[in-house]
């Protein structure tokens, strides 16, 4: 049978070079390939183009790739929440692609998808619609969007079997699946890998053909960027 | 003049049974702690879930499960998780049937700047641009004018665009204002708002047509 599974984290990225472009799943910390992201700090690997929805916090997540000076430029959406980032990108050290949220999706799942362009509104009569076609239908505006690929794509996910099948918890799903379909190579860290067949079919999110590599990741901090409560009255 | 609460209380009132409503950070977030109870809506959050219910207690905090703004929230029974791209086709799709958010100025055609200021650090647009591209209807909650004393009701906006001809409606501590063909069309006062004041603080052009009824909060 089919069996991708690999030992763990160091022996899943192998391969991944200086000057690569990844992919790396999850919104702000949550649903974030920890475990990979700690590996690719271990090994030192430089000159990346990271493609993620957010950059981490200074000292999680993406963060600890960027105070170790490894990624070269982000293209993301959102980058706020990280104090080093923005030293690096003041002084010139980072270059930065922003990207409306649907449109970064969208290029993820076409790149996937086998769809080499398309169609949005978002960004039209804005300065994102620089360098780019703009198409009228049916009276509205449209910009046409390239989609995106990568060397390598990382994402976290659930549960997952060793025929690369995966399923998401909650909102920790987000970018994982688009990007798993988008990256040349796939890697999967999931927090539970099961037996083959145990996963019931209804249920997969990510079918196992976009999965090249999975293993079981260990030591799952999770942290919470904003924790927000109510009382019991 | 009202505070911060009372913007998110007077947008409330905009809000339709059976809508489903996208909230930003800020502001929009209060509104829905005053939707009426009679009142069914289901709220969006652009990272992958509908049917969006309030913070959770301490012993239900859950890193999996957080919203736009990340912060930890539960859900409400028949909410639903999925991917950001069938989130954002939900948005582009005009699934949505609302979307508040807020803005730091707006143009008398209903362009909207809310995501760079020049010369400072830039951010990200987010969800931003998808969303006021696409919503059906869109109203901006934001003060009126900014802290120098600049009105943020603008003939053109001077800051980078985040979106164009997309706002309907603006609620600010002053004001009820509608978009038209026309310019800003002044709707309702805040209490205790004279009309001259809101004219004094619209540097855009302002329709006030006939007696301007003060807004109704309860």
């Amino acid at each position: 049978m089919i069996n991708k599974t690999v030992k763990n984290a160091e022996l899943a990225i192998n391969g991944i070079q200086d000057g690569m472009t990844l992919m790396l799943g999850g919104f702000g910390l949550c649903g974030i390939p920890e475990n990979c992201i700690d590996e690719l700090v271990k090994a030192g690997i430089k000159g990346l183009t990271c493609i993620s929805n957010n950059a981490g916090v200074d000292d999680f997540g993406l963060g600890l790739l960027l105070k170790n000076h490894q990624i070269k430029k982000m293209i993301s959406s959102y980058v706020g929440e990280n104090e080093e980032f923005e030293r690096q990108l003041l002084s010139g050290e980072l270059e930065v692609d922003l990207i409306p949220q649907g449109t970064l999706a969208e290029r993820l799942r076409a790149g996937g998808a086998g769809i080499p362009a398309f169609f949005t509104p978002a960004g039209y009569g804005t300065e994102i619609q620089q360098g780019k076609e703009v198409r009228e239908f049916n009276g509205k505006m449209y910009l046409l969007e390239s989609w995106l690929k990568a060397d390598y794509a990382i994402v976290k996910a659930w549960k997952g079997d060793a025929l690369g099948n995966l399923i998401y918890r909650e909102t920790a799903r987000n970018f994982n699946p688009m990007m798993a379909m988008a990256g040349k190579i796939t890697i999967a860290e999931v927090e539970e890998l099961v037996p083959v067949g145990s996963l019931d079919p209804d249920q997969i999110h990510t079918p196992g053909i976009f999965i090249q590599r999975i293993f079981q990741g260990v030591n799952y901090e999770k942290r919470i960027e904003q924790k927000t409560v109510r009382k019991r009255v | 003049m009202l505070d911060k609460n009372g913007i998110a209380k007077r947008i409330a009132k905009e809000i339709k049974d059976g809508y489903y409503v996208n909230l930003g950070i800020g502001i929009p977030t209060l509104v829905a702690n005053y939707i009426p109870e009679h009142i069914n809506v289901i709220l969006q959050s652009e990272n992958g879930l509908l049917g969006m219910g309030p913070f959770p207690y301490e012993d239900e905090v859950d890193a999996d499960l957080i919203n736009a703004g990340k912060q930890t929230i539960t859900t409400l029974p028949g909410s639903s998780f999925f991917d950001s791209a069938m989130s954002f086709a939900m948005i582009r799709g005009e699934h949505v049937d609302l979307t508040i958010l807020g803005a730091m100025e707006v143009s008398e055609e209903g362009d909207i700047a809310n995501w760079k200021i020049p010369g400072k650090l830039i951010k990200g647009m987010g969800g931003a641009m998808d969303l006021v591209a696409s919503a059906k209807h869109i109203i901006v909650a934001m003060q009126h004018v900014n802290k120098s004393g600049e009105s943020k009701l603008l003939p053109k906006c001077d800051l980078p665009l985040t979106g164009v001809k997309c706002v309907k409606k603006i609620v600010t501590e002053l004001a009820v204002i509608d978009i038209t063909p026309d310019g800003f069309k002044l709707i309702e006062r805040a209490p205790g708002v004279s009309v001259e004041h809101i004219i004094a603080s619209t540097k855009g052009r302002l329709i006030v047509d006939g007696d301007i009824p003060e807004m109704q909060l309860d």
